[in-house]
């Protein structure tokens, strides 16, 4: 009550308005001393790590030179931007980081929910938990191993390699150099490794709908797949609807880890996405400004994304994502 | 409910169906984990002949575990990573808990500032130069706190915190204070055994995160003293065999047999995980709620 009271400005003007703020500042801090000084390392943490790379982010406008640092390199206003979408590459890394995705929002996203209905249609618990043990189990593998042991799958004699070639008649030596398989064999393995984790949040929603509807449904008459369709899948609909806007959310951030241990130069015309071209031109090529040019482009995008996932989804599910 | 209801003939045909693919899905999940299994036991002669499934072993030799076992590397890989687990999730934590729990506070000035900045953070970033950048001025290039500091807080957990101490009841801390209790006091006595089910998901998530990374490692490091596990993993199951595809120089036999010393590699890189996992299991499962409603 006594702060409402100090904040409201007084009659004599706004000079002892700015003086009741302060004191009411000053109070604040003097009496919660102790408790902001528990934030301390996690501010120091935020400004360093995250709003110092923001101010970084200067030098896709600038000629960055080691010698004169991020604040004394010249300017050179929008020359990156230009060599970047005025080069080869902005078509090839936009299209594939688009594609990509949407190969991940075509199959990755929706067999999840698939397996959580199916798993939820099994009697026997005890084949459910093994069934959900194993297909969680990928999820706990590195990347790196998993890309290891795909590099190796599809490796001469490996039996991915084999299959493939069995099954088309083909000749081939090493599918990961091949342009044309390196999405399939992206998606699918997110796929594998995926399919069961992201299951259990549908499970879940699943498990929270109420039994009552479905008793009252089989009553009725309606048979599985009709339960299944009015009952089920718009029970669960929120959480997918969540889930994709999360997915979506997420686009721009592909790639770097699994797709720099994935990919070669031979097949860079499918497989390099936007965040492995800012890794390669600016650590490998040490083109510093022109790599954070692409990154800034690549940030912006990413905001305009995660801002309108958040906006969508207060709209249709009452909360936000962050 | 009544179990006893007859079901229809196509219902009985769609869970026999369910059942199979089911397995189906099951097998096919866990063959390639299987294969390096198998292969890894196997002896490299024979593996090269094999062609086709693996339902065992073929030949038997421990040949390739002897192999790697006498890398060196191994040993510091994984020494560095339980460093960068241990150390890493302890800095996690200290950070998030205090952090979050000032952030979960409604009386305080700044709260709603300090709120903005960590949520703006989550919307635009400078990205990788310029990060890499900042840690390069900072003067913690080639050392261990380039591999811990630059993660020091997830905004994702730090928000699931804040929302679990948001959940304690007000009047516990009301009651502390009139005790005379400090802010720290409330938050290790109080707020932090109160949220320890939150507090056991977080502790995991950073932990499994810093047992994964090795992109930062990658950036950051040159010393190959300091490599956590994953960056050697990725020299030998990944930069080599891209040198070996590309120029193509290796016999059958050679390359049977590093693949056998690769999937050996793999297993004893991962056993700790595989060991583990079936206990995790459940914490892993209830921290995804934990995530799910932090609203």
């Amino acid at each position: 009550m006594k702060k409402i009271i100090q904040s409201t400005p007084g009659p004599q003007g706004g000079k002892s308005r700015l003086g009741a703020w302060f004191s009411m500042v000053g109070k604040d801090l003097r009496v919660n001393k102790s408790i902001y000084a528990l934030a301390i390392p996690g501010i120091i943490y935020y400004i360093v790590f995250h709003y110092f790379p923001m101010y970084g982010v200067t030098i896709a406008f600038k000629e960055y030179s080691q010698k004169f640092g991020i604040m004394g390199s010249p300017w050179v206003g929008l020359v990156n931007f230009r060599d970047f979408f005025g080069g080869i590459f902005a078509w090839r890394v936009i299209r594939n980081t688009l594609l990509i995705n949407f190969y991940e929002l075509l199959y990755v996203f929706p067999l999840p929910i698939l397996l959580a209905i199916l798993l939820n249609e099994l009697r026997n618990q005890t084949y459910k938990r093994v069934v959900q043990t194993i297909t969680y189990l990928p999820h706990f593998i590195s990347s790196v191993v998993i890309c290891g042991m795909i590099v190796d799958f599809v490796s001469p004699n490996g039996f991915i390699t084999q299959f493939v070639n069995m099954l088309t008649g083909n000749n081939y030596v090493n599918l990961l150099l091949q342009e044309e398989f390196f999405r399939t064999i992206y998606v699918s393995s997110d796929i594998w490794q995926g399919i069961g984790w992201s299951s259990i949040i549908y499970l879940a929603a699943i498990t929270g709908i109420d039994m009552e509807l479905y008793e009252a449904a089989s009553i009725d008459g309606a048979k599985k797949m009709r339960q299944l369709w009015h009952i089920t899948l718009p029970g669960i609909a929120p959480t997918i609807v969540t889930m994709f806007i999360l997915q979506v959310g997420k686009m721009m951030t592909l790639g770097a880890d699994k797709i720099i241990l994935l990919y070669n130069p031979v097949i860079y015309e499918t497989a390099d996405v936007i965040s492995s071209h800012v890794y390669r031109k600016g650590l490998i090529d040490n083109n510093p400004s022109y790599s954070a040019a692409v990154g800034l482009f690549n940030s912006v995008i990413n905001c305009v994304l995660v801002f309108s996932a958040n906006h969508v989804s207060r709209k249709v599910s009452g909360s936000s994502l962050y | 409910m009544n179990n006893k209801i007859k079901r229809s003939l196509p219902e009985k045909l769609f869970n026999v169906f369910n059942i199979l693919l089911l397995a189906g899905l099951s097998l096919v999940t866990l063959y390639p984990v299987l294969h390096v299994v198998f292969a890894s036991f196997s002896d490299p002669v024979e593996y090269m002949k094999h062609t086709g499934i693996m339902t065992g072993p073929v030949g038997f030799s421990l040949e390739a575990y002897k192999r790697v076992l006498e890398k060196p590397e191994i040993y510091t890989g994984y020494f560095n990573t339980i460093y960068y687990v241990v150390v890493g999730t302890v800095i996690n934590m200290a950070l998030t808990v205090s952090f979050g729990y000032v952030l979960s506070r409604k009386n305080l000035y700044f709260n709603k500032f300090i709120m903005i900045m960590v949520l703006f953070s989550m919307y635009f970033g400078g990205g990788l130069i310029p990060t890499y950048l900042v840690v390069r001025s900072l003067g913690i290039m080639d050392t261990r706190w380039a591999v811990i500091l630059p993660t020091a807080i997830s905004t994702f957990n730090l928000i699931i915190m804040r929302t679990a101490f948001q959940g304690v009841p007000i009047s516990l801390e009301e009651a502390a204070k009139v005790d005379g209790m400090k802010p720290l006091g409330i938050l290790v006595k109080i707020m932090i055994p109160l949220t320890s089910p939150t507090i056991a998901v977080l502790v995991l998530y950073y932990a499994v995160h810093h047992w994964n990374t090795w992109f930062q490692a990658a950036i950051y490091l040159r010393d190959a003293k300091l490599y956590p596990l994953q960056l050697y993993l990725r020299e030998i199951l990944i930069l080599n065999d891209q040198e070996d595809m590309l120029i193509a120089s290796q016999t059958a036999e050679q390359m049977a047999l590093s693949s056998i010393i690769k999937y050996a590699t793999i297993i004893i890189a991962t056993v700790p995980i595989l060991v583990l996992y079936p206990f995790l299991q459940k914490y892993f499962t209830k921290g995804i709620m934990v995530g799910a409603v932090k609203g």
